[in-house]
């Protein structure tokens, strides 16, 4: 049982600042997602959450226990790292038994040679086995128990990373990009294996990558970091369709959200759509948001520059008519077909449509405001 | 493809071989003479002709003063005694701070590094007179002591160290920190056994140069109980052999001899250890 609270939180290293002032309530049992690009913070964060790294100021709790005096033993968190981190010269058993050993055995048994003649050490031994093959079980890795390391495929690994982690039954979870070294499809079928393992364990997990994708399909919650800021907080569906702040929108969502700037859209002599408030600098609306019609019909017109085919959806790459700027619009397969170089008109929902201000902050429309409240 | 030119394949391969034949005779050749000579009768050794093989055998003669005329046996266990101590104290000195500068954050860690760099650049010889005063106020000269304990601290094996821990990647050991492992647990169950290989070449490194140091035996000890083999050899030659050069080779040869089988045994792990590769 352990919810996390992060107080302002500040961390640099030297000149660089890479956490800002990041305060943030996890709760218990939670699947928190940290996402944002490279190099924003979300590894720091985590790591210092773990206890791996120091920071400068503010205050880490850990289910009700401030931990900041506490080495990352003591937090009673565990961690899954991007390359596994396994031990190469144990065996998938001994990588597994390790942090039990050094939980469960005294330091005296533990000493080198001498460990093994002290009193217990073998009663200690047994449940340490026994609770490594429980684990080992549960993540379908009972076979490889012999193996090193070295001899086993990246699934293989990461199984065993998780079984590692998980073994000593900690309060908190926490994963730093862990899928990000296993090719696509092993993704996708690992992706649902943690979600089931968070359902089964139940406890909190905080799970770092600069995947969107993941971000949205495995959390409870999403946070969103940049530049060592976070930007919004929320439930998946909320970040995509009410995002606070334009590099959320535009992080979120794939394809890419369409942002088209007031200037640009007056340029092409195209009228705003109603309800546009005046401080609104951005319009920027998804893919699926925006329909096509007879060219001149519609809002915006432009030039049908490319086509993707995905099967289950063709997203059509649309240049403005002006030749700046691209929109991408997603239509259904069934849709009249669409050939490259034929000019048609967008169509946008003015309902679907989201705006910001010159700073990138999300600027509502009065029945919107309402509707949020 | 290669195939359809068995000729010109051929003879590159000869041209290779010869190549590389022609380098290991170059550095063999001395030992080979040494070996040579010492099995060879007196008169025989200063012959101007070049014969490999004596005419008239003479190495049970040769090898049996050179067993007898000298405390050879003595020599070689000190010899032993005194890599051996000599490379446990390193080991105890230079992986803590090998692991220290590779993987822990602390303030003046780039100066002291470069400080072990500096001391790398030092010849053992320029520090003779140091040690030898050093030893000399604390009435050491003279004894084992005064042998092993100016090789305690290596700067080489310092360096060697770290480069091969800071191979070793940083999650290893934040994962290590999170199971529970203390600093010094992390150094014996982590980094000891996987840089196995730099530490078994680090090993052949101090133990070679010990075993055949004689410039500093020469100058720390005088007694023949504790002299080393390479120091005894010298004073076997003083005492007994004189120009008697077929025992004294076969002296040379026995003191080579637990160098050559140490190496031949090792050989894949020393190969391993210094081509840097990848572990996981």
């Amino acid at each position: 049982m352990a919810e996390i609270e992060l107080r302002r939180i500040e961390k640099s290293y030297g000149e660089a600042a890479v956490v800002k002032g990041v305060s943030l309530s996890i709760r218990d049992g939670e699947f928190l997602t940290l996402v944002g690009p490279s190099g924003c913070g979300k590894s720091t964060l985590l790591r210092i959450i773990a206890g791996l790294e120091a920071q400068n100021s503010g205050e880490v709790v850990v289910g009700g226990r401030c931990v900041d005096d506490m080495r990352p033993k003591e937090r009673d968190v565990a961690m899954v790292f991007q390359s596994y981190a396994l031990y190469p010269h144990l065996s998938v058993f001994d990588n597994l038994a390790l942090p039990l050993r050094t939980r469960r055995l005294s330091f005296a048994q533990r000493l080198p040679f001498l460990g093994r003649a002290f009193p217990r050490r073998g009663g200690i031994e047994k449940t340490i086995r026994a609770d490594v093959e429980q684990a080992a079980c549960l993540l379908d890795i009972a076979h490889l128990l012999h193996r090193k390391p070295g001899q086993l495929s990246g699934g293989q690994r990461q199984r065993v990373a998780l079984g590692r982690a998980m073994v000593r039954h900690p309060a908190v979870f926490l994963m730093d990009e862990p899928l990000s070294n296993l090719d696509a499809k092993l993704r996708v079928q690992m992706r649902a294996e943690i979600i089931a393992l968070h359902r089964r364990l139940g406890v909190t997990f905080v799970y770092v990558t600069h995947d969107q994708a993941e971000a949205m399909t495995m959390s409870d919650r999403v946070a969103v970091m940049m530049g060592g800021e976070l930007l919004q907080v929320d439930r998946p569906e909320r970040l995509y369709r009410d995002p606070e702040d334009l590099r959320v929108a535009e992080m979120i969502g794939s394809p890419k959200i369409n942002v088209v700037s007031r200037a640009h859209w007056t340029s092409l002599g195209a009228s705003l759509p109603a309800g546009v408030h005046r401080n609104s600098m951005y319009l920027a609306f998804r893919p699926e948001a925006v329909g096509i019609v007879a060219s001149g019909d519609g809002r915006l017109n432009g030039v049908i520059a490319s086509v993707e085919n995905l099967g289950s959806d063709i997203f059509l790459n649309v240049t403005l008519a002006d030749g700046h700027g691209t929109v991408v619009v997603r239509t259904h397969p069934d849709a009249s077909r669409s050939e490259v170089v034929r000019s048609v008109g967008l169509q946008i929902d003015p309902a679907n449509l989201l705006q910001f201000d010159s700073a990138g902050m999300r600027q509502r429309q009065a029945e919107q405001v309402e509707a949020a409240a | 493809m290669i195939a359809g030119f068995p000729g010109r394949r051929f003879a590159g391969r000869v041209a290779r071989h010869a190549i590389l034949i022609l380098t290991v005779a170059f550095a063999l050749l001395p030992f080979l003479w040494m070996v040579s000579l010492s099995l060879k009768p007196p008169e025989e050794i200063f012959q101007v002709d070049f014969r490999l093989w004596p005419t008239a055998f003479h190495g049970v003669e040769n090898y049996h003063v050179a067993l007898t005329a000298a405390p050879m046996f003595r020599f070689l266990l000190n010899g032993l005694l005194v890599c051996a101590a000599i490379f446990a104290l390193q080991l105890l000195v230079c992986i803590p701070c090998a692991y220290a500068l590779a993987k822990l954050r602390f303030r003046g860690r780039d100066t002291l590094f470069s400080a072990v760099l500096v001391g790398l650049l030092l010849p053992p010889q320029a520090l003779a007179i140091p040690h030898f005063l050093m030893l000399n106020v604390f009435g050491l000269l003279d004894t084992y002591a005064a042998l092993i304990l100016p090789w305690a601290i290596s700067t080489f094996g310092i360096f060697l160290l770290r480069q091969f821990f800071r191979s070793i990647p940083d999650e290893i050991i934040h994962a290590a920190r999170l199971d529970g492992l203390g600093e010094f647990e992390i150094i014996w169950r982590i980094m000891i056994p996987m840089t196995a290989p730099a530490l078994t070449a680090f090993g052949i490194f101090s133990i070679v140069a010990h075993w055949n140091d004689l410039f500093w035996p020469l100058i720390a000890v005088r007694r023949e109980e504790i002299s080393t083999p390479a120091l005894g050899i010298l004073l076997f030659r003083d005492d007994e052999a004189g120009q008697f050069f077929g025992p004294l080779m076969a002296g040379a040869v026995i003191i080579v001899a637990p160098l050559l089988v140490a190496f031949l045994i090792a050989q894949r792990r020393l190969i391993d250890g210094l081509a840097v590769t990848t572990m996981r």
